[in-house]
């Protein structure tokens, strides 16, 4: 007969808490500037110039193309050996952001090549700088419409930093690694921790889906 | 101490390849076969099981696969069967791919118009014959391309059983990284094979959609 013990995982609630906090610190931060990232990269990839639009387009491939576990080890363990040295935190912001820009870059374009041409004439019509245009008349509407993708995106970052436990970042998924070791119930550990990931969705979902609308594209 | 020529690096490396590939068919090929019969589950009109169907990807989806293949490893444990990383991961990554497919699949069939549900109804049909001769032979059209753009995220999924002690490419690459003291060579390689594999998969993906939407 199997026997769960729930309790003595639930007793560690503050380690679970600072994990928490941890992997919500590491999501706000990569998804502000991820989508920044994404936006500048969808920009480039529209209006740069050659060099920059392959530059743009190779790294957009070469990070879709490969496994985030192996993208945050080549930054923490592989950069070193050429002078970069990143604390924890910090190369998992990195591999965070630059997974959801070439993500987002393709996910903003997308909405950008949306735009009606007869946007971008009466946009023009009125004089408005190249700069205009894009901030005030082409982007917003984008962003309107691939929001839900974007959220998605986000979604799929948040739960891909389970991943930063392995170079002992102290977020959600490495407090279960911790507390499993320490009460030797894995199973009830990953369970409460997968369960506090499936709410961390629900809610940033939600979150986003109301914060989009009234702060990133308002509709005035 | 034993030098290693990059050679000696790059054929590990190939070898361990294998087992990323054959992990990947294994989870394609079993998620296709348990998503194809959860998409029939999800569009019978069954009530709740649809719902059940929905809540299952609800969960995939909601999760990192990194947890889900922690509890599958210790769970499968815990119910007394002597597990392997290998068998766990197959496992794991069956039942997530067949998560994802089930919902990409799911879209398709929705984008088969009403009307042909409507028509074969009216040739007296039941569901099954609907979906075989009707609904199912238009929806492929529409997945092949997405199909094909998931087994990409299969690939970069089957990193993730590296964690729990399967010798794939990834782990490879670390047993590399911590034998040469070159963590730097050793990535930019597994990353490099990684792309290897899957910027075929992106490219030919993208092709199909591009050849579908002309």
């Amino acid at each position: 007969m199997i026997e769960f013990n729930f309790a003595v995982v639930l007793a560690q609630w503050p380690m679970l808490m600072r994990g928490l906090g941890l992997t919500m610190v590491l999501t706000a931060a990569s998804a502000v500037l991820g989508a920044m990232l994404g936006t500048a990269c969808a920009w480039a990839r529209l209006h740069g110039g050659m060099v920059l639009k392959r530059v743009v387009g190779l790294y957009v491939e070469l990070v879709r193309n490969t496994p985030f576990i192996i993208q945050l080890f080549f930054i923490f363990f592989g950069l070193p050996s050429i002078g970069v040295r990143l604390s924890v935190e910090l190369a998992c912001v990195l591999a965070m952001v630059l997974n959801l820009g070439a993500y987002a870059c393709e996910i903003v374009r997308a909405g950008l090549q949306a735009t009606p041409r007869g946007q971008l004439e009466a946009a023009m019509s009125l004089a408005l700088t190249p700069w205009q245009i894009f901030s005030r008349v082409v982007l917003p509407p984008a962003l309107a419409r691939i929001w839900p993708a974007l959220v998605s995106q986000i979604i799929i970052v948040m739960l891909g930093s389970a991943v930063c436990g392995q170079i002992s970042a102290e977020e959600l998924s490495q407090a279960a690694n911790l507390i499993s070791s320490r009460t030797f119930r894995s199973f009830e550990s990953y369970i409460v921790v997968t369960l506090a990931y499936l709410v961390l969705a629900v809610a940033l979902r939600q979150l986003l889906n109301w914060f989009g609308p009234r702060f990133i594209f308002v509709s005035r | 101490m034993v030098q290693f020529s990059l050679w000696d690096i790059f054929s590990f490396l190939l070898g361990a390849m294998r087992w990323t590939v054959l992990l990947s068919l294994i989870a394609f090929v079993g998620g296709g076969l348990v998503g194809l019969g959860l998409l029939l589950l999800r569009f019978s009109q069954a009530r709740g099981v649809g719902l059940a169907v929905s809540w299952y990807v609800q969960i995939f989806q909601g999760t990192p696969l990194l947890m889900q293949l922690f509890l599958v490893y210790f769970g499968l444990a815990l119910l007394g069967m002597d597990t392997s990383p290998m068998v766990s991961a197959a496992i794991c990554l069956t039942l997530y791919a067949s998560a994802y497919l089930t919902e990409i699949w799911r879209g398709c069939v929705n984008a088969v118009p009403r009307g042909q549900w409507e028509a074969s109804a009216s040739l007296a049909l039941d569901y099954q014959q609907q979906m075989r001769h009707v609904i199912l032979p238009q929806a492929m059209r529409v997945a092949i391309a997405p199909t094909v753009g998931f087994m990409v995220q299969i690939v970069k999924g089957t990193a993730l059983a590296s964690v729990i002690g399967f010798v794939e490419l990834t782990k490879a690459g670390q047993m590399i990284s911590n034998a040469t003291y070159q963590p730097f060579l050793a990535y930019t390689f597994v990353g490099l094979l990684y792309f290897a594999l899957c910027y075929p998969l992106s490219w030919w993906s993208q092709r199909l959609e591009n050849r579908r939407l002309a």
